[in-house]
């Protein structure tokens, strides 16, 4: 197990991030930082870099240049920080040929939890469906593939969580659920990153949003309290 | 070590179990042995060239394509769902996956080689007799170093558009040297001569085992390192 960090020091911390495919440029000098208990969310158009900006915190994609910091340290160097991180990305990471139950306990093992097949049961359960724990997940329906994906983000019990789209396919019960179980998370003292198209869902429990446009922040601030007036300045920034 | 082994166990039997559920790779592969096994078989003219002349480039080119599939679904089952994106962001580390992967893909090419050895021995009429003992030991001499080139060449195509296509090209050069090597001590053991006389090739298929199991090794962790 990793010794606890000092509490001062951010969750998740990422200073300069550029990503470059060829002659592309998709990150500009990206800068973030997210501490405990907060829920930073990130918006922008399509092919803004949102994905690979989540999958180079992730230490999934290495950035052209930059520093990615968690707890004060890198991925790189430190590999064991790998267990403080919980992703939802588009895909679900679940194998289609196994059972919810089996995947969760197969993650649990990766994690070297207690007792896997208990835990896998357990965040089944948190996402309400462990009354489908056995059947394989090619029968499930996307809004539960999305559910078991969130279990399996959540299931060792990340400090950090980078969440793409998580309400992507989740009727508004499903959604209202997942929603608790964020809250939950951030009174328990995580980190999370929520990539999102549908800023409404997460702005209630939001503490800073960011925009990205191009590869870099045109609005990187506090949530702020008027909605509506973001929203505003969220269109002209987009140039809707 | 230990959490290394451990790790690489449960990788190993959770692709075991997903293969046990989808059947795809050793089905299609045991299938495939089969057909080669009876086409050439029913190829041969019994009159100008025998079994026994034939049999040992049979049993290992069909061990070897074989193998082939199996190798092609290690990785690609990995590719569904963005699924290595959990075992690259699980603590896990590098040389585990490949352990993993290795053991399971050693399993896989354990089994087609269980399934076809009887199958080569009906079709060809080959009585094995004194010479499985030395056979045996052949196939795993044989088998340790291919499946770890295998392995880590599967998990080098399978982000290429043309996986099916790559890995072939790419892992046959390495193969010729042990495939090579097992034909001549096949063609021996069949032909009645005796396990200490093919010493040098043996030793050959062991040193072939420890310098690219080392590498394969060595070579891994940076396939996913991008």
């Amino acid at each position: 197990m990793t010794t606890p960090p000092p509490a001062t020091l951010p969750h998740l911390q990422a200073r300069g991030i550029e990503r470059r495919f060829g002659s592309a440029r998709v990150l500009r000098g990206v800068d973030l930082t997210v501490r405990a208990g907060q829920l930073h969310v990130i918006a922008g158009p399509n092919g803004a870099g949102k994905t690979t900006l989540l999958r180079i915190l992730a230490g999934l994609s290495r950035p052209s240049a930059g520093t990615v910091q968690v707890f004060g340290h890198g991925l790189r160097e430190h590999p064991e920080h790998r267990r403080e991180m919980g992703l939802l990305s588009h895909q679900s990471l679940l194998y289609d040929d196994l059972t919810p139950l089996e995947n969760l306990t197969f993650a649990a093992r990766l994690y070297d939890l207690p007792d896997p097949e208990t835990a896998a049961r357990a965040g089944l359960e948190r996402v309400g469906l462990a009354h489908r724990a056995d059947d394989p997940v090619r029968r499930l329906s996307r809004g539960m593939i999305q559910r078991v994906a969130i279990a399996r983000a959540l299931l060792h019990q990340p400090r950090i969580m980078l969440f793409d789209e998580p309400f992507t396919g989740l009727d508004a019960p499903s959604a209202a659920r997942v929603l608790e179980v964020l809250r939950g998370q951030l009174a328990a003292g995580a980190a999370l990153l929520v990539v999102t198209h549908n800023l409404a869902e997460v702005w209630p429990i939001a503490s800073w949003v960011s925009v990205l446009v191009g590869g870099r922040w045109v609005i990187d601030e506090p949530r702020p309290d008027d909605r509506e007036a973001f929203l505003t300045r969220l269109h002209e920034a987009l140039g809707d | 070590m230990t959490e290394t082994l451990r790790l690489a166990v449960v990788l190993a039997a959770k692709d075991l179990r997903v293969e046990r559920r989808s059947r795809t790779a050793l089905v299609s592969a045991v299938v495939f042995a089969a057909l080669v096994l009876v086409i050439f078989n029913f190829a041969r003219d019994p009159a100008t060239v025998t079994a026994k002349m034939l049999a040992p480039s049979v049993l290992w080119v069909t061990f070897t394509f074989a193998s082939m599939l199996t190798f092609n679904r290690a990785f690609s089952l990995e590719k569904e769902n963005a699924a290595i994106d959990g075992l690259l962001l699980s603590p896990m580390p590098r040389g585990a996956l490949f352990l993993g992967k290795y053991l399971a893909n050693l399993a896989f090419v354990g089994t087609v080689q269980a399934v076809t050895l009887p199958l080569f021995v009906l079709f060809f009429n080959v009585g094995l007799g004194q010479a499985l003992g030395g056979l045996l030991l052949t196939i795993v001499l044989a088998t340790i170093g291919f499946v770890a080139i295998g392995t880590v060449f599967s998990a080098m195509v399978v982000r290429t558009r043309f996986a099916d296509l790559m890995l072939p090209m790419l892992l046959l050069p390495f193969l010729v040297p042990p495939v090579m090597g097992a034909v001549a001590v096949t063609t021996r053991l069949l032909s009645g001569r005796p396990l200490s006389e093919q010493m040098a090739w043996l030793r050959f298929l062991g040193v072939y085992d420890v310098v690219f199991l080392t590498i394969c090794a060595m070579v891994f962790p940076a396939i996913f390192d991008e």
